[in-house]
């Protein structure tokens, strides 16, 4: 039996009504993980920080701004030019959105390089699949509120997709917007659930996230688990306390990513149009349509595979099966060797394909559509469904290498 | 891994011929604006207050403001910007913003359409687009208002800047494309000129470009200013987080 | 594991330099936030002087003028109500408005710059309600303000009663008479 040793003091006092060190050595100075965490490890951690951005600079913002759509408009630039550095609360606000999603994909990607979602993963996978469909209804809702063209038309364009669902179709979307067209109404509930139920539903999922996690131990670059290998204390051969040792390397690209985000925030906030859309400078005008809608860069891959389809419920049900495949992929990988370091040249090829695909579906998203460019969204279309499918496939019998023991 | 990755990035680069987009305006040139050229600024902002605010408003931005910024002194603002009055029948005060007293209905009904408020035209259109926008009018008889724009066909805008560019008629080439024979504008020459001399017409639609630049984001200064603090801050801290790294990760293997 | 001994000294000095660093900036960082929250470029506006038009004024008239969102009135005082002054002084809590709000040329006997012109801050001094204005002159009461939400009381110069619960005198704002018949709540003007 071990003794149980009372810290002194405060410490002490709150250890006896709170776990808080008993919390802190749990998941922080007592949580093993795996000693060769490479550089697709760092975006965990770094969409909290940018989650916490977010939450902080959104609550600054609706302090100021007002949820009407006659005023909604003026009091973005009222932040932007009245409010003592509001032009800097929104920038920030408005890089996290975008540097969100370019970390989030990047630590999906992670998971497909190192099978991070296979057993016995799978809930970990699950949990996050579902923070970033909260995301993406985040995103979207959160861009209704400036009140601009592009607000307007795109919340207009991806709401009507809802009309595509046969019997319910248009009584949902007049439900879902209050109204006949996009109007105050969507305005106002869109921001009561983008300031406050979406994000308390992220936060939730975000902990449950963690706590999947750390319940099963992270994987690593070598798909090895190392909680086969223990020592007589039973700590896991290959595994480092994550603190010190990854809160100081975490620190680290913490910093990196901050340069990176400043340089974005104080010199090129807009991104050539991508991060602020040049049409959102107008305010929104129910009766005219900007010359070409796009959605925000984070949402042109799906967009071009609703748009690569011509039936308006197939192109739905093709968008929405291409995030609900991501969803199984647990399951449509029936192999059991993780990491892509040791899987079959097959499967390095479908995943070259996926990314290739991926690219240049949001690539093409962003564009008007002309026949070649329909053309090549079908053929990338395919790729990305190919991955799903040559996946399922292949790794029932794949040929993999010998995965080693030990980590490398 | 990291080649096969690579060669997915680089098998990827033709396709940014895609985004080559057509449409042909005239003029088309381009500008580049100096930010620390106030004097410009200045200039631009007294050809606004006295050509475009009595259609267009700019209604984010304040007078005050404005003066602080490009170093014009308040008695000057409210001289030479200022001229409007509230609805007392007193002088619109300088920390007002900069709304216009035409109304919506009577604009409609004069131009069919409401003149855009134009505090952030610079960021929807582009400084390129305006400076090419406020030079390329010209005669055209078939209209009511008997002028056309080639960067903006059928404009609803009068050529208020007429007395200072004079009139221009426009140079037309016949060109096919996709096997269609279309015109399109090479040039212009001016048929009645103005008080000003094409250069110094190019000048003034500079200047007031800049002002309209100016007025889009007033602060984009002080934005790269706090910029570079923070990254110099940053870099510093770089260097402390990467040593700490080092240090701490010795115990590592 | 390590052949090297750990150098605790170096880790902690980075560790604390990383620390100090680190935390200097957070702070720096708050500060634009923190900033956010004092009066806006629209609220200075706001906050700006107000004319006020009392050429129309009657004697015994009461005009309330908004000026960055509180009530200030200016009340055409009559040579009786100006008498009423001298004879409260000993019911009053502070005579000489030496605990009271005012410009240096409100330091007088009628509390203002012209006599016949008094303009005051209507906020109670207790918890912010607006006094109502009773200028008829009964037995007990010698005319002047009284607050309808707990019954402080205030003579024809704005002076606090005593016994009654708020503590000081009203509070004279700046202003200055621009012409005869316009003040300019707000600012003091030119040295007068």
């Amino acid at each position: 039996m071990s003794e149980k040793q009372t810290s002194p003091g405060l410490l002490g006092w709150i250890d006896a009504r709170f776990p808080l060190t008993k919390m802190f050595e749990e998941h922080l100075s007592k949580y093993y993980a795996p000693k060769n965490f490479n550089f697709w490890y760092f975006f965990g951690s770094l969409a909290l920080v940018v989650l916490v951005i977010q939450i902080v600079t959104g609550i600054f913002l609706t302090m100021n701004y007002k949820p009407d759509g006659e005023m909604a408009f003026a009091s973005v630039e009222y932040i932007m030019r009245d409010v003592n550095w509001g032009w800097l609360i929104r920038y920030l606000h408005s890089t996290g959105a975008s540097a969100f999603f370019i970390v989030v994909y990047l630590h999906m990607f992670r998971a497909l390089l190192y099978g991070s979602y296979q057993k016995p993963r799978e809930l970990i996978w699950l949990f996050g699949m579902f923070i970033f469909l909260a995301l993406m209804a985040e995103a979207f809702m959160g861009y209704l509120l400036p009140w601009g063209q592009m607000s307007y038309w795109g919340a207009q364009v991806i709401i009507s997709l809802f009309g595509a669902i046969p019997w319910v179709g248009d009584s949902l979307t007049l439900w879902i917007r209050g109204d006949f067209v996009v109007s105050d109404a969507t305005l106002n509930r869109f921001f009561a659930l983008h300031v406050v139920a979406v994000p308390l539903v992220l936060l939730l999922l975000v902990v449950m996230h963690i706590l999947a996690l750390h319940e099963v131990g992270s994987n690593n670059p070598d798909g090895v688990e190392i909680k086969k290998n223990k020592d007589a204390n039973g700590i896991p051969l290959d595994g480092i306390p994550f603190h010190p040792y990854y809160t100081v390397k975490d620190i680290l690209g913490l910093v990196v990513f901050l340069i990176l985000f400043s340089v974005v925030v104080f010199f090129t906030p807009e991104m050539g149009g991508y991060f602020l859309e040049h049409a959102n400078f107008v305010p929104a005008d129910q009766l005219k349509t900007p010359p070409h809608i796009a959605p925000v860069w984070y949402f042109t891959p799906f967009y071009a595979i609703l748009r690569a389809i011509p039936n308006k419920l197939l192109g739905v049900t093709a968008m929405f099966s291409s995030i609900v495949l991501l969803f199984l992929l647990p399951w449509i990988d029936r192999g059991r060797v993780k990491s892509v370091r040791y899987r079959s040249t097959a499967f390095k090829i479908l995943l070259v394909v996926l990314v290739i695909s991926f690219f240049g579906l949001g690539y093409l998203g962003a564009l008007p559509v002309d026949d070649t460019r329909k053309f090549m969204a079908r053929v990338f279309s395919i790729g990305y469904f190919g991955f799903f499918l040559g996946l399922w496939w292949i790794s029932k019998n794949e040929t993999t290498k010998p995965v080693p023991e030990r980590v490398k | 891994m990291k080649k096969l990755l690579i060669l997915a990035i680089g098998l990827l680069l033709p396709t940014l011929g895609w985004g080559a987009e057509g449409g042909y305006t005239y003029p088309h040139d381009k500008i580049t604006i100096d930010w620390h050229d106030k004097a410009a600024m200045q200039r631009g902002a007294r050809t606004f207050a006295n050509y475009c605010m009595s259609c267009h408003s700019a209604k984010y931005s304040r007078f005050e403001r404005v003066g602080k910024d490009l170093g014009i002194p308040d008695d000057l603002v409210r001289e030479n910007l200022i001229f409007t009055t509230d609805a007392n029948g007193d002088p619109t005060k300088i920390g007002q913003l900069m709304t216009v007293t035409m109304t919506p209905e009577y604009a409609k009904q004069a131009f069919g359409v409401v003149p855009p408020d134009l505090s952030l035209v610079a960021r929807s259109r582009g400084v390129d687009w305006l400076y090419n926008y406020l030079r390329g009018f010209y005669v055209d008889e078939s209209r009511d208002i008997g002028i056309n724009n080639g960067v903006f066909p059928a404009v609803a805008m009068p050529h208020v800047l007429a007395d200072l560019q004079g009139l221009q008629r426009p140079k037309y080439k016949t060109v096919t494309t996709d096997g269609e024979e279309h015109e399109i504008i090479t040039g212009f020459e001016m048929l009645k000129p103005g008080s000003m001399t094409p250069s110094e017409y190019d000048q003034m639609v500079h200047d007031l470009v800049a002002y309209l630049d100016y007025l889009s984001e007033p602060y984009r200064q002080t934005r790269k200013n706090v910029g570079t603090g923070v990254i110099i801050f940053l870099l510093v801290l770089l260097i402390l987080a990467y040593f700490l790294k080092k240090e701490y990760w010795k115990d590592v293997h | 594991m390590s052949s090297d001994e750990v150098d605790s000294n170096r880790r902690r000095f980075l560790t604390a330099g990383t620390v100090v660093v680190g935390g200097a900036g957070t702070i720096v960082a708050a500060w634009p936030f923190l900033s956010s929250w004092s009066p806006s470029a629209r609220a200075r506006t706001a906050g700006a002087p107000v004319q006020a038009d009392i050429s129309k004024m009657q004697p015994g008239q009461q005009l309330i003028f908004n000026w960055r969102g509180k009530p200030v009135w200016v009340v055409r005082r009559t040579k009786q109500d100006l008498a009423t002054l001298p004879k409260v002084d000993d019911e009053l809590r502070d005579p000489e408005s030496r605990e009271s709000i005012q410009p240096p040329y409100a330091v007088n006997e009628w509390r203002s710059r012209k006599p016949e012109y008094l303009v005051v801050v209507g906020i109670c001094t207790h918890l912010g309600c607006s006094p109502t204005y009773v200028p008829e002159i009964t037995a007990d009461w010698e005319g002047g303000f009284i607050c309808p939400c707990h019954g402080s009381k205030f003579d024809y110069a704005g002076r606090v009663y005593q016994g009654v619960p708020a503590p000081t005198n009203l509070t004279i704002p700046p202003y200055y008479f621009v012409s005869e018949g316009v003040v300019m709540i707000g600012e003091d003007g030119a040295a007068t």
